[in-house]
Order: C-alpha cells, then sequence, then structure tokens
C-alpha cells in the first residue's frame, strides 16, 4: 500500500495532488468513523452512567439487594426501588433457559457438524439459523398465544401439583402460566441457534485426524465425538454457551410477554415475575419521578456492564480456541 | 480369535451408548426443528387467514360491539363503519384497549353480558407498515456510512490498535441487549426533544445495525483477492481510488447481502421502538412524533381481550415473518448460486 | 521386547476382488493380493494411484469418508472383515492404523494418549494400565524418552517423538495388523531411521502393512512389495501392477511400468 504514493501518476498536476493526498485523506476519514463505532460504544456506557446518577447516589449497590420496588406512595408504603426482583428474574430465567438450551443445543451442533449426512446439513444449518432471524416479538406472540395455554395445562399444572407438593419453587398456584418458568422456555427457544451455531463452528475446527486416531482404536462413533472431538473443543463451546446466556440476560420482549411484569418475590416460579429488561420495557415510558427514570436507567447500566463482560470473557475463550486450532496443525 | 469373540468385554454396552447418544443428537435437532415449524406454522397459516385487502390499506380502528340487528353499524364481512376511530384521539395509541367511537363495548372477561368475540375491529396495518418502512430505512441510512466505513478501514488498514478497539465494540455493541441501545435513545433524544418520535427509533435502530454492516463488510471486502488490489495499485492507483473503484464494486453482492440482513433484524426490533416511537394508530409520516411499527402492533394486539385484534397480532407477525424469511431465503438462494458459479 | 505385548499367533491378511469406490467412481481396479503374517508389505506407486486408499480398506477406515464404500472380500486370517452385520469397530481394534501426521490427542497426557485404548475397552485397573503403556512405550522405543514426564501433555513431545507415541497408542490395545500410511513423510531423516528401525523389529510381533513415496524406505525394510498405477484410460483409476518379493522388485522388476518408476522415469 506504500508503494503506491511513490509511484509516479501520469496524469495532470491537480490530480496528481488529489491522487497523493487522498491516501491520507481517505485513511482519516475511515477512521474517524472507526472512532466513531468505538465512541458509540462509550456513549453507551457513558449516558446510562450519567442517567442513572440519582439512583446510584441514593441506593448505591444496597440497590441490587433492596427487595421493594414501590414507585408510587402509598399509605403504607414509601417510594423506594430496589432492584433484587428484577435480578432474581433475570438470573433465574436466564439459568433456566441456558440449562435448557445448552445440552439441547451442543447435541445441535455435534449433530450438524459430526453425524448428519451431507445432504441435509445445509437446510438442517439454514433451519437452526432461522431460528435466529424470527423477531423476539414473534417469539413473544406465540409464546402467550399459543406456548402459555399449553404449558400451563401439560406441564405446570401437574408438575406443581406432584412435585410442586416438595419443591417450593415448583408449586402451586400456576395461574395463566405467565412467570419465571415459561419465561426461561421461551429464551431456551431463543438463544439455542446461538449456542449450536457456536458449537457446530467449533467443531468444525476440529483437525479430522483427532477423529480418525479414535476411529482407528476402535472407538464408536460417539467415543469420537466424546473422546476426542468434545475435548478439543471445549472453551469454544463455553463461549458459546457464555454468548447464549448473555442473549437470554437481555432479551427483553419475550420476558415482558410472558414473565408477568410483577416486581414481587414469589416462592413459587410459575408465578408472575419481572426481569431487568421488562421492567425497564414496561416503565420507563410512564415513569412517575426522576428517582424511578434513574432507577430503571440503573438497570440498563447493570444488564450492558453484565452482557459486555460476558461477551468479552466469551470472544476470548473462541479466539484462543482459533489459535490453538491454527497452531495445531505440527 | 474371531473378530466377534475378540470383542472387549464392554462392547454392547458401548454400543448402546453409541446409538442411545447419537439418537439424543437428533432429537436435540428435531428440539429445534419442531418449534420453528409450530412457530412459523401458526403464524403463515393463522396470520396468513387473517390477510384482506383491508388489512393492508387500512389503519387502525377501534372495536366496536357487534350488533347484528343493525347491519348500518358494524358489517363483519366489511369491518366497522367509517368514523367508527376517532383518528384524533390522543389516548388511543397508548392505551388499544380503549374504547373509542360510537358503540364502545366493554371487555368484561366474561363476567359481563357482552361476548367478546362478538366484537369487531377491522382496519388494518397500512400505519406500521408505513412506520416500520420509514423508521428502519432512516436507520439504515444512518448507520450505512459508519457501517461502511468503519468495515473498510477494518479490512485495509489491519493490524493497528484502533482495528482492535473498533472489532472489539463492534462485538460489544452487537451482543448489548436492544433494550439497553433504546434507554440510551430515550436519553438522548425523547428526554431532550420532550416527545416520542420515529427518528429516536431510527437512531436506536442504526445504533444496532452498525456492528452488523461493519462486520460483514469488513469480510467481504477480505474476501476481495489481494491480486485484484495490487492490479489497481500497479497502475498507480492509490489505496482511496482502488478502493472506491475496484474493492468495493467487486465486493458489492456481499456487501448487499449484509445491508439487507442487518434491515431485515432491524425491522423486527421491537424493544428499542417501546421506548423511542411509542406508537400510532393512525397513519403518520412525521418523523418528528410518535410513529406506529408492525412488532409494536403484533405486541400490543398480542395484549389485547378482542378476538379480532389478537388476530390481527398474528396478521403482523405473518407480514414481519414473511419479511424475514424472503430476505434470508433470498440471500441464501442468491449466494449459493454465487458460490456454484464459482 | 516387554511381556505386556506378548507376540500374539500369526494373522495374515488377503485381499479378493477389492474395489474401493468414492460415490459412483471407483478409485481402485479390483486388487488381489496376500500379506502373509509377520512380514512387512510395502504399498508404492505415484501420487493418486489409491495406496491410501486400499491401505484405508484393511481396517474399513476408508468407509468414515462420506460416500466412499468398498466392494470385494479382505479376509484376516479366515475371516472377512467385510461380512455383513460386522460392526468396523471391532475390525479396527484388529487391525490398528499409523497416520501420516503425528496425531496426539491434543487434551490428554502422554500416558492418557497411550491408555486411550485400553480406556475404551473398559480397562480401568491401574496395574494393568500401567504395565500396557510402559510395555507399549518400550515397543515403541519411546519409554527412556518419556517415562519422566508421563503426565506432561503429549503435545510437547517432538515430532519424530508424537510419532512413536502414536504407534505405541496403537500396539496397546494389541492388534493383529498394524498399517502405516506414510508414516516418516513429516519427519527428518533421523526421525525417520528410528521409525524404520521399530518397524523391523514390531514385524516380530505384527503383520506391518505400510504405504510409502519413498522407495528407498521401501527397499530397505520391506519384505514385498505392491506397486500401483495410475490406469489414464478413462477416469484416472489406481490399478495394482506388481506384487513381488522387494529384492525382487528393485532388481528385476516384472512390469515395464514398474521399472520406468523405480528407475525415476515417472510419477
Amino acid at each position: 500500500m506504500a508503494t503506491t504514493s511513490e509511484r509516479p501518476v501520469a496524469l495532470g498536476n491537480a490530480w496528481t495532488r488529489w491522487f497523493r493526498h487522498g491516501d491520507g485523506l481517505f485513511a482519516a476519514i475511515v477512521a474517524l468513523f472507526s472512532v466513531l463505532v468505538v465512541g458509540l460504544v462509550f456513549a453507551v456506557g457513558v449516558v446510562t452512567y450519567l442517567g442513572s446518577a440519582e439512583a446510584r447516589a441514593q441506593f448505591g449497590a444496597g440497590f441490587f439487594t433492596g427487595i421493594d420496588w414501590n414507585p408510587i406512595e402509598t399509605s403504607i408504603q414509601a417510594v423506594t426501588f430496589g432492584a433484587w426482583p428484577a435480578v432474581r428474574g433475570t438470573l433465574l430465567t436466564s439459568l433456566i433457559a441456558v440449562t435448557l438450551a445448552a445440552p439441547v443445543g451442543i447435541g445441535i451442533g455435534i449433530y450438524l457438524s459430526e453425524l448428519c449426512p451431507r445432504s441435509i446439513r445445509q437446510p438442517l444449518s439454514f433451519m437452526v439459523e432461522l431460528l435466529a432471524a424470527i423477531p423476539s416479538v414473534i417469539y413473544g406472540l406465540w409464546g402467550v398465544l399459543v406456548l402459555l395455554p399449553f404449558f400451563t395445562d401439560v406441564l405446570a399444572n401437574p408438575i406443581a401439583d406432584s412435585l410442586g407438593t416438595i419443591i417450593p419453587a415448583l408449586a402451586q398456584p400456576v395461574g395463566t402460566g405467565r412467570g419465571i418458568i415459561a419465561t426461561g422456555m421461551i429464551l431456551a427457544l431463543m438463544i439455542l441457534p446461538t449456542i449450536s451455531a457456536i458449537t457446530r463452528d467449533v467443531l468444525a475446527v476440529v483437525p479430522n485426524t483427532q477423529r480418525e486416531v479414535m476411529l482407528a482404536l476402535g472407538a464408536t462413533r460417539w467415543e469420537v465425538i466424546w473422546g476426542a472431538v468434545l475435548p478439543y473443543s471445549r472453551a469454544g463451546i463455553v463461549g458459546g454457551i457464555m454468548l447464549g446466556l448473555g442473549r437470554a440476560l437481555g432479551e427483553t420482549m419475550a420476558a415482558v410477554m410472558i414473565v408477568g411484569n410483577t416486581a414481587r418475590i414469589s416462592d413459587s416460579w410459575f408465578q408472575p415475575a419481572t426481569t431487568a429488561a421488562s421492567q425497564i420495557a414496561s416503565e420507563l415510558t410512564n415513569a412517575t419521578s426522576p428517582l424511578h427514570e434513574s432507577a430503571l436507567i440503573y438497570l440498563a447500566l447493570t444488564l450492558f456492564a453484565i452482557t459486555l463482560t460476558l461477551n468479552l470473557a466469551a470472544r476470548i475463550l473462541v479466539a484462543q480456541l482459533s489459535r490453538g486450532a491454527a497452531s495445531s496443525r505440527f | 480369535m474371531s473378530l466377534r469373540t475378540g470383542a472387549p468385554p464392554n462392547y454392547a454396552r458401548r454400543r448402546i451408548i453409541d446409538r442411545i447418544m447419537r439418537a439424543l443428537t437428533v432429537v436435540a435437532t428435531a428440539t429445534a426443528v419442531v418449534p420453528l415449524v409450530l412457530i412459523l406454522g401458526y403464524v403463515l397459516v393463522v396470520g396468513g387467514s387473517g390477510l384482506s385487502v383491508s388489512f393492508f390499506t387500512e389503519t387502525y380502528q377501534a372495536p366496536l360491539m357487534g350488533d347484528f340487528t343493525d347491519p348500518t353499524l358494524v358489517d363483519p364481512a366489511v369491518g366497522a363503519p367509517e368514523g367508527g376511530a376517532n383518528p384524533d384521539d390522543p389516548y388511543a395509541d397508548l392505551d388499544l384497549g380503549a374504547l373509542t367511537g360510537a358503540t364502545p363495548a366493554e371487555p368484561t372477561d366474561g363476567h359481563g353480558s357482552i361476548d367478546l368475540s362478538q366484537v369487531s375491529s377491522g382496519g388494518g396495518v397500512l400505519h406500521g407498515i408505513v412506520g416500520t418502512l420509514l423508521v428502519t430505512l432512516v436507520g439504515l441510512l444512518l448507520a450505512l456510512p459508519v457501517g461502511l466505513l468503519a468495515g473498510v478501514f477494518l479490512a485495509e488498514y489491519d493490524n493497528n490498535w484502533l482495528a482492535t478497539a473498533t472489532r472489539f465494540c463492534t462485538d460489544v455493541l452487537s451482543g448489548a441487549p436492544s433494550i439497553v441501545i433504546g434507554v440510551v435513545a430515550y436519553i438522548l433524544i425523547v428526554q431532550q426533544t420532550r416527545t416520542f418520535s420515529g427518528l429516536a427509533g431510527s437512531i436506536a435502530i442504526a445504533l444496532l445495525m452498525v456492528p452488523t454492516i461493519t462486520r460483514t463488510t469488513e469480510e467481504i471486502l477480505r474476501l476481495v483477492p489481494q491480486t485484484v488490489r495490487e492490479a489497481a495499485m500497479g497502475l498507480g492507483a492509490p489505496t482511496w481510488y482502488t478502493t472506491f473503484t475496484v474493492v468495493i464494486p467487486t465486493a458489492l453482492t456481499g456487501i448487499v447481502t449484509g445491508v439487507l440482513l442487518a434491515f431485515a433484524r432491524g425491522a423486527g426490533e421491537t424493544a428499542p421502538l417501546i421506548l423511542t416511537v411509542l406508537g400510532n394508530n393512525t397513519l403518520s409520516v412525521n418523523m418528528l412524533a410518535p410513529i406506529a411499527a408492525l412488532p409494536l402492533l403484533a405486541y400490543r394486539y398480542t395484549e389485547s381481550p378482542f378476538p379480532t385484534e389478537i388476530q390481527l397480532a398474528w396478521s403482523t407477525s405473518f407480514v414481519l415473518v414473511v419479511l424475514v424469511l424472503f430476505i434470508n431465503i433470498a440471500l441464501r438462494l442468491a449466494t449459493r448460486s454465487r458460490l456454484r458459479g464459482r | 521386547m516387554s511381556t505386556a505385548v506378548a507376540p500374539v499367533a500369526a494373522h495374515s491378511l488377503t485381499l479378493r476382488q477389492l474395489r474401493p469406490f468414492y460415490g459412483k467412481r471407483l478409485a481402485v481396479h479390483a486388487v488381489d493380493l496376500n500379506l502373509p503374517a509377520n512380514q512387512i508389505t510395502a504399498i508404492i506407486g505415484p501420487s493418486g494411484c489409491g495406496k491410501s486408499t486400499v491401505l484405508r480398506c484393511l481396517n474399513r477406515m476408508h468407509e468414515a469418508i462420506e460416500g466412499a464404500r468398498v466392494e470385494g472380500t479382505v479376509l484376516l486370517d479366515d475371516e472377512d472383515l467385510y461380512q455383513p452385520d460386522l460392526d468396523p469397530t471391532l475390525v479396527r481394534r484388529k487391525v490398528g492404523m499409523v497416520f501420516q501426521q503425528p496425531v496426539v490427542l491434543r487434551t490428554r497426557t502422554i500416558y492418557e494418549n497411550v491408555a486411550v485404548g485400553l480406556r475404551l475397552a473398559g480397562v480401568t485397573a491401574r496395574s494393568e494400565l500401567d504395565a500396557t503403556v510402559e510395555g507399549a512405550l518400550r515397543a515403541a522405543a519411546l519409554w527412556d524418552e518419556v517415562k519422566e514426564k508421563l503426565q506432561m501433555p503429549a503435545t510437547a513431545l517432538s515430532g519424530g517423538q508424537q510419532q512413536r507415541l502414536s504407534i505405541a497408542r496403537t500396539i496397546a490395545v494389541k492388534p493383529a495388523v498394524i498399517l502405516f500410511d506414510e508414516p516418516c513423510s513429516a519427519l527428518d531423516p533421523i526421525a525417520t531411521l528410528k521409525i524404520e528401525e521399530l518397524l523391523l523389529e514390531l514385524r516380530q510381533t505384527f503383520t506391518i502393512v505400510i504405504v510409502t513415496h519413498n522407495m528407498q524406505q521401501a527397499a530397505r525394510i520391506s519384505d514385498q512389495t505392491a506397486v500401483f498405477m495410475v490406469d489414464q484410460s478413462g477416469a484416472p483409476t489406481g490399478v495394482l501392477v506388481e506384487f513381488d518379493r522387494t529384492a525382487q522388485i528393485f532388481s528385476q522388476p516384472g512390469d515395464s511400468r514398474t521399472e520406468d518408476y523405480i528407475s525415476g522415469r515417472v510419477g
């Protein structure tokens, strides 16, 4: 690239200057837009940080352990904002989602990369990726109108009537079914493509020699996968799960439509609850006071910080793996 | 020693485990494919069945009590009479359950005397289609120069701290929850201008599109063979000239693909719109005021007590899904035939 | 040689009308070969002649490639490896394979790289594992170099050591036959020499088949040699042109194509 400016350009004088200086200008312009991208991320951090100043000053770190969220003053309750119901709801729904989606997603990745006939690999991959392309509001709609009635009748009530008598988290009342478990299930569906696509991709970079060695020792197909392929790509799979977790933590529409939007802590996970994202979505536009607004922005700042950390960790894991794969040829 | 009798003692167990685990991966794949088929099936069948010309040409009409003794008031076939909705009602966009018009129907959950299934609300989502196109297109226009040029920077000026930082930031931005982006647009635009607006929504959508466009542009430009660049530079063309006249045109199909995908994703974004464009029941093209959007309509109608509005939610989802499917499948076919041609 | 890898009964391989395919395409014209027990048979020929393909048919690794299949018969002693309903994993247990690239299982220690075949077979007794690992490493002439660092990652070994580790891993499961697919092509001359010495040693215990592009190597270590060529009439297909005692092949080849190849005029 550097050689071009040294080369004499057989054009008019003005053009020559244009060409010569063009490169510096060009580099400056595209670099400027890169700086802009970096600036956007900083802006997100700064804006949410400043916007949450009032809530941070008032509640500090105790915000996350406060169990009361009262935007409106009543005769028995003063205005206060505690994020624990939202934090708990976010964590529980995301953990349920990851617990359900991780084994299934890894299974899909294994099937797509190791076991399925080549002729259906492309169409199947595409179908799984389509799951990621469907707008989240449609998951919410389908969850409310189709899954919830089915979930209440076939899963929630029978479980609550049997297991629920022993385990408080699974106890009645199920009610409409809106709550932490139903949300976790929809979120699981939504993060499946993330986990399965990353698993498929990291399995694809495992050198074929690793598989052949196991095969030649008389290993079954599963033993090849379990004994050589999965250990080799463990870091990448963990990275994929973390990215899926990040997506579940911040997913808004499915949560706001299904979790019930109730900032209360119930023993039963079948009961309506709230998540950070759904609380922001359902309350910010009609916040009752600047403090209420600030508390919701504090939640947004927290979400941003958590997903940033998760993304960072996941990228490092996946990147480490691809470096390892590149250097493993000999 | 024969092959079969020489099998390891645990052979039968291993064979069974192998079969079970392989079957489980098939089950896992079905676990993803079945809901996909169910979701798409429901949206296409239920949503598709509610489509009509008026769905695409009319805007919101408030639910009306179906009184079949008076066909001039409500004819289920043609929907509510003109003027049933009050387009100037400032609260209509805030509370779709609130009823306007001549014959209000009270949603009473079956406890009262009113049968909800008798409540008709014709109308369509023209305002949503227009709003979504406007908000997403303006968002795309805002995101395009930033994503494109940042992508050019990443592809052409590799290996410096700014490139590393930019790549990291695109990852962070694409991993950030869309609601957080919505909050930022809310603080910066809605709070400052003291009004919800289509523009605020466009800015939020643009923020979500930038990382997609940047990374696709980078990846596609990297696929352009170095020899193409060298050929142009060998003639004395500087980097900027080569990039605009040779590299980008070569990669144009790929870049357009990425941009269209970003558009499809942006059009389906809902959460940031709740905080920015708010929604509107009438046809509006004013980007400085609240505006309707398809995903918002799907969201709000889903919560409606009226079966006719729930039908509208399905049909709205139909439009969204067809848009997303169309772009994704068209791009898949286009890129595949291009690969095959090579 | 340690008792852990005690000599097993001698086993021969017989190929009858063996025809490997990739999809519809025939890769090698029908092959008939008798590979005597406890001898080294070399398979040589120019690239594309299908010598590795034939080798991979001998432990049913060929069919691990999608679309690949085999017609014909391979007898281990008098038992058909391709008999219906026979699980290929049982075949591979009896016919081991060492690959072109030294391959270590990257996430495992040196010890576990050797023990992996035993663990598959369900061996958990520490004493048995220890004894077999040591025996296999001794037989692969690697014991003295690694006995102090058995718990280190196998990736820490050099290329030549990794290839001997691959051999140790293969003989630890006590196969009847070991297939070598150009085992020295990624190694330097000194490491190659070590492997060749090792092969001559292993011949006492195992029947050995080695694919090599190195004619000197075939001449140095093999007892008999099979020469494959590419049949260019129609789609390129491998063909067995000659099979004889190695001394005979290299002194008085019976086929002019062999002579051209050995003298360096083709290939």
